[in-house]
């Protein structure tokens, strides 16, 4: 406190006694804010362009690609700018198949996880019952499993399940569009961050509600749900980012083409003559709904990130 | 009242659960419970906890993906078989080194971002939007962009050939190959961890600050004293999150060296998907599983112990 104190003392006899000391203290402040603006400015580069390139690149024919590494050319559309990259990329994959798959893959999963997830939530924040919590407990243990950790055995395991479909009983999910949806609908993380969303609802809007007649589900659709949209936009983009960019899980588990997804598309373009021109054309139109989305509901997207990292 | 002892007897949601009453009815409530608890309890066991199971019990069967015959109890072969293979504790290095490298050079390149971005200025949205880029491109794109950037003579060459510097042959030498995809990794989820940093950072009240200033504090103070010691619950989060999705680094490998040059880039989850899926041995992929989960567990537990430490100093 004396120390504190006396520093006091001292700053205030160095005002009244030097002020150049204290312009000197105002230029270093707005060099130091210069300084910290040429950072944002050189990160701005570090990060933005490689993408810019990427973009950029789609249009140029492979040749051009390599000639303007050198130079600023790399990042602007000079030169032969054509969308010829883009129909190569339709000659050579199913590109529409693949786009269809991976929006129905994600829709669905995204779709019934908010449904499932928020149910199991709402039995559990608002509801309750004898061992409730327990439940909840194995719930978050399961956190800390990667899911690289159960691939492997997952694969065998989906190879042994029934499934009954339209077109009668089967044996074994590899090679189906259910074995890419089915499996990620319901999430431990989405459960919590409804749970978290739920629980923090006064609990007399349920009480009020059940003096008018309603029941338990009626409150969940009419009451508690219509007022948890950013838990449910949350859970959507956390669903929807890892949904969109699977790759591990779709290399194993499917083989046919015409049930492939984006991502793992990407991998017909490293074999046979590489055109990179290509390859980029490709990259850009698979982020392009993604960085879409992004932009259109930027807000959404950060605040979800920033409401994954209150677990801990 | 059996409600609140069951409540009380698991710790996480105790305090939370505590504060419920049963309600009249609650019998037929806890049909509903139930019943809405049902999809999700389904899907969880069948997908989550039944593969768990499964890691430990294949690991000690010689079960194959795709067989007519059907697994058999072979003990504790595939650990020995796992323990000879210097593919293994090629990967095991790499994978460790590869946590231990981004780990602190992630975390504590996001936190600069979000220190940089915590301003109350014009257009410092549109630099975290451009910071965030990476983290929405999937890493499937970015490890293919990369893979060019990183050509003898790509984009990254090309610039460092500009300042003089003659660049390695980053993917293709097994000297640098591992830190090319540390560095390209870092690059691309370094916005995630920024946004939530930066969360963290919004919660430490601002009259810490002000009162900082009348003691004349400088910034380096500043954050010594006010910002770091606000920020520890965020660094415990992230600290666990990096370290866990280090320990499953497969797409960029898989893209960009398949493990390569001489298992340089190897990782255990590449090992396992070789082995499990490529040569369909699910028995060896799955005590290839074992070991990532006992490192993962590990992890976990040690940083419990260490916050938890600290919370008995402070």
């Amino acid at each position: 406190m004396s120390a504190t104190a006396a520093s006091e003392t001292l700053a205030h006899v160095a005002e009244t006694a030097a002020p150049e000391h204290h312009r000197s203290g105002e230029r270093s402040h707005r060099a130091r804010a210069g300084l910290g603006m040429l950072l944002r400015i050189i990160l701005c580069l570090v990060f933005g362009l490689p993408l810019l390139f990427m973009l950029v690149s789609s249009f140029k024919p492979d040749l051009q690609i390599f000639d303007d590494l050198g130079s600023i050319k790399a990042f602007l559309p000079t030169g032969d700018i054509s969308t010829a990259n883009y129909s190569g990329v339709f000659g050579r994959v199913p590109f529409a198949q693949f786009m269809m798959n991976s929006v129905v893959i994600t829709v669905v999963t995204v779709v019934f996880g908010i449904l499932v997830n928020s149910m199991a939530a709402f039995a559990l924040a608002r509801i309750g019952f004898k061992g409730a919590g327990i439940v909840l407990g194995i719930i978050l243990a399961t956190l800390i499993v990667p899911f690289e950790t159960l691939a492997l055995p997952l694969l065998w395991w989906s190879n042994q399940l029934p499934f009954l479909g339209p077109d009668g009983f089967s044996q074994g999910w590899l090679d189906t569009y259910q074995v890419q949806i089915i499996p990620f609908i319901a999430n431990a993380f989405s459960i919590f961050l409804f749970y978290q969303y739920f629980d923090s609802i006064p609990k007399e809007l349920d009480e009020a509600a059940k003096v008018d007649g309603a029941g338990w589900f009626r409150i969940y659709r009419s009451i508690i749900m219509p007022l948890s949209g950013p838990a449910v936009a949350t859970v959507a983009i956390l669903t929807f980012l890892p949904m969109w960019n699977q790759y591990l899980w779709p290399l194993m588990a499917v083989q046919s083409e015409e049930l492939r997804p984006v991502m793992v598309g990407i991998d017909y373009f490293k074999q046979l003559n590489t055109s990179w021109g290509q390859i980029m054309a490709y990259a850009t139109m698979i982020t392009a709904p993604v960085l879409i989305l992004f932009i259109a509901f930027q807000r959404s997207f950060i605040n979800s990130i920033a409401s994954s990292g209150v677990k801990g | 009242m059996s409600t609140i002892t069951a409540a009380e007897s698991a710790s996480a949601p105790a305090a939370t659960a505590r504060k419920r009453k049963p309600m009249k009815g609650s019998r037929s409530s806890t049909t509903t419970a139930l019943l809405m608890l049902l999809p999700a309890a389904v899907l969880l066991i069948t997908f989550l906890l039944i593969p768990i199971g499964l890691t430990f019990g294949l690991a000690f069967t010689n079960a194959r993906l795709i067989s007519p015959r059907p697994a058999e109890f072979v003990g504790v072969d595939n650990f020995t078989r796992l323990f000879d293979d210097e593919t293994f504790w090629a990967s095991l290095r790499n994978t460790i080194i590869f946590a231990v490298v981004i780990v602190p050079l992630q975390s504590a390149c996001a936190l600069g971002l979000a220190l940089l971005v915590n301003v109350k200025m014009r257009g410092v949205n549109f630099f975290r939007t451009v910071y965030f880029l990476p983290v929405v491109t999937s890493m499937v794109v970015v490890s293919m962009l990369w893979l060019f950037l990183y050509q003898p003579n790509g984009l990254i060459n090309q610039a460092l050939a500009r300042f003089g510097i003659q660049g390695p042959d980053w993917l293709g030498d097994p000297h640098t190959a591992l830190l090319a995809i540390i560095l390209m990794s870092a690059w691309q989820a370094m916005g995630f961890h920024m946004v939530i940093w930066l969360s963290g950072l919004q919660t430490i009240p601002g009259d810490l600050y002000e009162a900082a200033d009348l003691d004349g504090a400088d910034t380096w103070q500043k954050f010594r004293y006010v910002t770091w010691p606000g920020l520890r619950a965020t660094r415990t989060f992230i600290l666990i999150t990096i370290t866990i999705s280090a320990f499953a680094l497969f797409t960029q490998v898989n893209i960009m060296t398949q493990g390569g040059p001489l298992d340089s880039t190897s990782t255990l989850v590449l090992m396992a998907v070789r082995t499990g899926f490529q040569q369909q041995q699910t028995g060896y992929a799955s005590a290839i599983s074992l070991a990532f989960f006992v490192l993962v567990l590990a992890v976990t537990l040690v940083n419990r112990y260490f916050t938890r430490d600290k919370d008995v100093v402070r």
